[in-house]
Order: structure tokens, then C-alpha cells, then sequence
């Protein structure tokens, strides 16, 4: 059993499919859970139809979202940041590795999850990752907790193999479900079809949701 | 936000005119736009340069053009569809038919946050 997880990605709502059961499970299992959100998404495109949010108001309705996401899978610590959306790829390295060096080094934590740097697709996912990486190199061999990250490239398979880790989540999907509807500034389209019923249990998507899949950093190679 | 109503917004632009201000300008196809190869994904952004303009002109027929005349150069941008003027910071952008934010002009006489 995890001692301590650390979850860090650079958006609100970059847990919601890829982690949020896997997270959901520690928390049900007992095991303390931080999420560090290295921004608030200030540069999110949808504004809704009918429109919810200003560019200036919308770091504001992402941040509701993000402790409401946190409530629904029941973390209690979560650490936002401060960076800005966009952003994380043209800031000084060593800023992102030492903000990250000093959770670690506070949390000690025996699994970290983070994307995998090069297969993020977006820069700050990629920046993030690269960032989580470094700090951990930095530890010696013996004190590295486990990483899991999460690739999201259409390639990922034929690049990186197989995943090491896949979990099946049906069994926490409902509170899954509730963290996708919290982020509703960026899901509001999925949700709408969630809550009709026209989304099928067997589709695509919803198989998709109900497996999070993960890669071991190989730091040794 | 509401739809631009020409003269409003001309109205309310030049109250900006000739006045040391803060802008943002931003414009973006969306970060996972990279993921279609077939489309190159683009964008720029300034957040809080700064700006004093002689002469300004909102044009079109919806979507809008804005134009800045500085007083070595220019700026503008297209698509243009909504306004919002709130504690004397104008905020036009230009949304999609889904609402999405493709292009923003904002004008302020202090910082955005």
C-alpha cells in the first residue's frame, strides 16, 4: 500500500480522465492524496454558449471547479501552484524543479503521477512532466518514489510499449463521472450527454474512461 | 458578454483615446490543435504591454475589426464578436458558435490581475 501520493499536473480538469478513479481508489483506501495544480487554467478557450466566463473571470470559475473536483474524490490537500496557463514551457526550469523539489521533499511521497515529458502533447503537459522528472532524478536512486505518468499521445502504444500499470475504475466510475461534471467550464459538452443518457455505457469513451492506464518512468535507463 | 454594438463600442473606445493604457491581446487556434497535423496551430499573446493610441476604429459588419493607430505604429485584430465593459476595463473577443474564445482585445488604465 502507497504511504503518500503526489499528483501534479498543470491544469485543472488534467486529472479528471486520466487519474480521478486511480486517486478516488487512495483516498477510499486511506491513503493521503495531494493534488499540485501548477495553474488555474487562466487560458481555457470555452467561454459556453451561453457565455459563463470573461477571460478575466475565468480563472476564478476554474478554481471553484478544481476545489469542487478535490471534494468529489475526496482530497483534502491540494496545492495550487501559482503558474500561469501557457506558460510553464518559457519559465526558468529551475523555478518549476525547486517548487516541485520542495513538495517532495515536504510530502515524501511513495508514488508521484505526472505526464510523460515528450508525449503530453501540450507544452505545459510536457513542461510539467519534464519538470516532475528532474526533481525526482535529483534524489538518490534509493529514495525515488515510484512515477507513474500518463502519456496521451495517439503513438504512445507504438513508442512506449504496453502500459505497466491499468486499473479498472468502474467500481469509483460515479465519483469519476461527478469529477469530469465538475470541471464543467471544459466538460460541459461531454456532461451534457452524460446526464441525457445518450452517452452508451458500452461506447468508446465510456470504455475509455473506465481504465486508467499508466507507464513506470524508467529512470535507470 | 454581449454582442457588439458598433456604436457603443466606438463610443466607448475613444474615451481610451490619447491615455497611457494596459492591454491584452491574445489570439489562439487552441493548444491541441498540434494534434491534427493537417492544421497548423497558432497564437500570440501580450498581457499587459502597453499602449497609447491617437486614433481607434471599430469596422465590419460583424465579426468586427478593431484598429489602433499608435503614435509610432499600429495594432488590430479580427473576428471580434462580444463586449463587456466592467470597472471602466473594456474586454472585446471573438467566440465561435460553441463559445469558444478565438481572439481577445482588452483595454485598462491599471494591470490585469
Amino acid at each position: 500500500m502507497e504511504k503518500q501520493v503526489l499528483v501534479v499536473f498543470p491544469h485543472p480538469d488534467d486529472e479528471a480522465f486520466g487519474t480521478a478513479g486511480l486517486m478516488t481508489k487512495f483516498v477510499n483506501d486511506g491513503v493521503p492524496v495531494t493534488y499540485a495544480c501548477a495553474t488555474l487554467g487562466e487560458m481555457g478557450r470555452n467561454m459556453g454558449n451561453p457565455f459563463f466566463a470573461t477571460r478575466e473571470t475565468l480563472p476564478e470559475v476554474r478554481k471553484k471547479e478544481l476545489k469542487d473536483a478535490c471534494q468529489a474524490m475526496g482530497v483534502n490537500d491540494l496545492r495550487m501552484l501559482g503558474f500561469r496557463d501557457k506558460t510553464l514551457e518559457f519559465e526558468d526550469p529551475e523555478l518549476l524543479v525547486s517548487t516541485i523539489n520542495k513538495l517532495v521533499d515536504e510530502l515524501n511521497p511513495s508514488l508521484v503521477i505526472t505526464f510523460y515529458p515528450g508525449y503530453g502533447i501540450h507544452p505545459d503537459h510536457d513542461a510539467c512532466g519534464a519538470a516532475v522528472v528532474e526533481a525526482i532524478k535529483r534524489l538518490p536512486a534509493d529514495d525515488r518514489p515510484t512515477l507513474y505518468t500518463l502519456p496521451i499521445t495517439p503513438d504512445r502504444e507504438a513508442v512506449l510499449g504496453k502500459p505497466d500499470k491499468v486499473f479498472d475504475v468502474t467500481d469509483v466510475l460515479d465519483t469519476k463521472i461527478k469529477t469530469i461534471e465538475a470541471h464543467r467550464s471544459q466538460t460541459e459538452a461531454m456532461v451534457a450527454r452524460l446526464e441525457d443518457g445518450s452517452l452508451d455505457p458500452n461506447s468508446d469513451i465510456m470504455t475509455f474512461i473506465k481504465q486508467e492506464s499508466f507507464w513506470i518512468y524508467p529512470f535507470d535507463e | 458578454m454581449k454582442p457588439i454594438q458598433i456604436e457603443d463600442v466606438q463610443n466607448i473606445l475613444e474615451t481610451f483615446e490619447n491615455k497611457d493604457l494596459y492591454f491584452h491581446l491574445e489570439t489562439t487556434s487552441g493548444a491541441y490543435a498540434a494534434q491534427n497535423k493537417e492544421k497548423l496551430a497558432v497564437g500570440a499573446y501580450i498581457r499587459n504591454g502597453s499602449l497609447r493610441f491617437t486614433n481607434v476604429k471599430i469596422a465590419g459588419s460583424g465579426p468586427f475589426r478593431v484598429g489602433f493607430k499608435l503614435q509610432e505604429g499600429w495594432m488590430y485584430a479580427e473576428g471580434l464578436t462580444d463586449y463587456q465593459l466592467d470597472d471602466g476595463r473594456l474586454l472585446m473577443a471573438g467566440h465561435d458558435k460553441s463559445g469558444r474564445l478565438a481572439v481577445a482585445v482588452q483595454l485598462s488604465y491599471t494591470p490585469f490581475d
